[in-house]
């Protein structure tokens, strides 16, 4: 286990390289002037050219790449021009916030989903199937934006039951202690009941959106993944044993099923985090994503720049603890390394 | 139905099987009604951007600040927004574009990415090694989120955001490409095809590019509906098109800080439009997915 797991520590070196000089090259080598940039539209030229000389520009690319790569290494993104201050300590700190809404969403996805697709593929061709699989072409076919628009409408504006989508807690609460950073599990520690419930009511629209949006690719991909295993050789000895039907339903059948939907996973979280920037914007959510669209506004490209970064890495990683998955749901291959 | 046989029958000498497929894909449209309201729709979309401009009943940029935040009513079908421009005339002259922007980066993508993938596949060697090194390195970020960095870099324009929606897909063609040319290089017409003295270019132009047609096909219409999200994203966080053109994305945008205090129509409808078109492509995606290769339904 240990030594597979370093194995797969290496793998992911060749993607961060990659995604460094990505990130090197849209900035540096692209058509444009890069002083003025980080510079800022407003910016004089005499402003510019000290940038230039600060952001050591004037020297030749392969040096100015090993700076890059120094300055990364030290977790240094450079300063946003707008609030002055060092973009990686605003990300740091706005970065619970984005990861509490994106993983409630993905729990809320994985917890309607996986039943359905298992339910769909166990009554194919019934009612349940036919409503999973109209939800799953219409899951990937809504703009996320435009969802979480509708859902504040009628259940904000109509409805009157959840609260106004205006960032992460009412303002007549105030932040719980933070000792995790999510709200939510920092209210709990505090033993705040009405901070949690605030934070509740206010997390769930969002990610209510995210969850429609990422829940079609974990449905669709359990329903046939699920239908495979179901009429393989082994359930059907399972059944003939005399298995009651819930064992071989969920010991045999699910656990199989799990890892081409553990595989999905790696996309949905693609998806995730780029429509997590969409739904930040619309309910004013104070993450990361808000961050770096409020910075592409102003044109303010420090920020955007550490953002991308941020999120290619986050995701690698994520990849990461999924490919560690593997060997959880499935031994064969933890063997494999 | 192999894919050799669906790729031949685009030669013209084989009428009987261009006959075929016709009525392949007429039985599959009448077996699968949903296929073929997706296709109504689709011609109902490519008319609206073709000559919608010319039918809608107020041009698309006009104010009329004294009829601004109407509801939907018989003279505006679906409202004005807060200048008094009316939202419908804006929704169907805003086709041309989300359109143009979806075609012309797909159109693009499928050229380039399944070139690269074809060549990647059939050559193999360093040929292989640095394209998918290059598709790898695209895949490892979060796709919306490198658009967003690849606009932000190269200027806020339309231009980059097709280019950015073509870099952002290259990798799902490239790897479907090189699947299916490795596969296809193997196989024996191309064997004979290389023992009777062609070139490898000859073999890679006349034999494996026709017959990955119709894979690419299938997946330049299952990632259509994922380009226009992707462009219609991006315009609704601000990149792009420019606040008086009429564009999807952006109208959602604008009418999204009226939603609060109950003016639906403004985001609703331009929101509606993209669904359905989304909504169509995908659909059309699947039901081409079955006409040409139906191992691959799920």
């Amino acid at each position: 286990m240990f030594r597979g797991l370093i194995r797969r520590l290496v793998t992911i070196i060749p993607s961060l390289i990659g995604v460094v000089v990505v990130s090197f090259v849209l900035t540096r080598v692209l058509p444009g002037d890069t002083a003025a940039y980080f510079a800022g539209p407003a910016a004089t030229p005499q402003a510019i050219e000290q940038v230039r000389k600060q952001l050591g520009l004037d020297r030749s690319l392969p040096v100015q790449f090993v700076d890059y790569v120094t300055s990364l290494s030290q977790g240094d993104l450079g300063n946003s021009l707008t609030t002055g201050q060092k973009v990686s300590k605003e990300i740091i700190a706005r970065l619970p916030a984005s990861a509490e809404l994106t993983l409630s969403g993905l729990i809320v996805a994985m917890l309607i989903a996986i039943p359905l697709g298992v339910a769909a593929a166990v009554r194919q061709g019934s009612l349940i199937d036919h409503a999973c699989r109209v939800l799953t072409t219409a899951g990937v076919s809504l703009p996320v934006f435009f969802t979480g628009l509708v859902l504040v409408y009628v259940f904000y504006f109509r409805l009157g039951w959840s609260p106004a989508p205006l960032g992460r807690l009412d303002v007549f609460f105030s932040a719980p202690p933070t000792i995790t950073g999510f709200y939510l599990i920092d209210s709990l520690i505090d033993g705040d009941w009405e901070t949690f419930r605030a934070t509740l009511s206010q997390l769930l629209l969002p990610a209510a959106t995210l969850a429609l949006f990422s829940l079609a690719p974990i449905a669709r991909m359990t329903r046939a993944s699920m239908l495979a295993v179901l009429s393989s050789d082994f359930i059907r000895t399972a059944r003939a044993s005399g298995l009651r039907g819930h064992t071989v339903l969920v010991t045999y059948g699910l656990r199989n099923a799990l890892v081409p939907v553990i595989t999905t996973l790696g996309m949905v979280f693609s998806f995730l985090l780029g429509a997590n920037v969409l739904v930040e914007k619309v309910f004013a959510w104070p993450g990361i994503g808000s961050f770096a669209v409020e910075a592409l506004i102003a044109s303010d490209y420090a920020p955007v720049q550490g953002f991308v970064l941020t999120m290619a890495v986050l995701y690698i990683s994520l990849n990461l603890v999924i490919d560690l998955l593997y060997g959880v749901i499935d031994p064969r291959v933890r063997v494999d390394g | 139905m192999t894919n050799q046989a669906i790729a031949s029958t685009h030669s013209p000498t084989e009428l009987r099987g261009l006959a075929a497929t016709l009525q392949h894909i007429r039985h599959v449209l009448g077996e699968n009604w949903v296929t073929a309201g997706a296709f109504a729709l689709f011609v109902l979309i490519v008319l609206c951007a073709l000559i919608g401009p010319f039918l809608v009943p107020y041009s698309p940029l006009a104010s009329d600040t004294a009829a601004a935040l109407k509801p939907p009513s018989a003279a505006h079908w679906f409202g004005t927004d807060q200048l008094g421009r009316d939202i419908f005339s804006r929704v169907v002259v805003a086709t041309r574009l989300d359109l143009i922007i979806a075609v012309t980066s797909v159109a693009g993508v499928f050229v380039i990415g399944g070139l690269a993938g074809t060549a990647a596949g059939f050559f193999g060697g360093w040929t292989d090694r640095i394209i998918s090194r290059i598709a790898d390195t695209i895949m490892a970020f979060p796709l919306f989120v490198l658009a967003m960095g690849i606009v932000a870099a190269l200027g806020n324009t339309v231009t980059n955001i097709v280019l950015a929606t073509m870099i952002v897909n290259f990798p799902l063609y490239a790897r479907v490409a090189r699947t299916e040319a490795n596969v296809l290089g193997k196989t024996g017409f191309v064997q004979a095809a290389r023992l009777t003295g062609n070139s490898s270019w000859r073999i890679l132009l006349t034999q494996i590019v026709p017959n990955l047609m119709p894979i690419m096909v299938v997946q330049m219409s299952l990632t259509m509906g994922y380009a226009i999200l992707n462009a219609a994203g991006l315009s609704f966080i601000g990149l792009g098109v420019r606040p008086p053109t009429p564009e999807w994305g952006i109208m959602v945008a604008e009418g999204a800080s009226f939603i609060v205090s109950g003016e639906w129509w403004i985001a609703l409808f331009p929101g509606l439009s993209l669904m359905l078109a989304v909504f169509c492509f995908n659909l059309l995606g699947d039901g081409l997915r079955d006409i040409v290769d139906p191992r691959l339904r799920t």
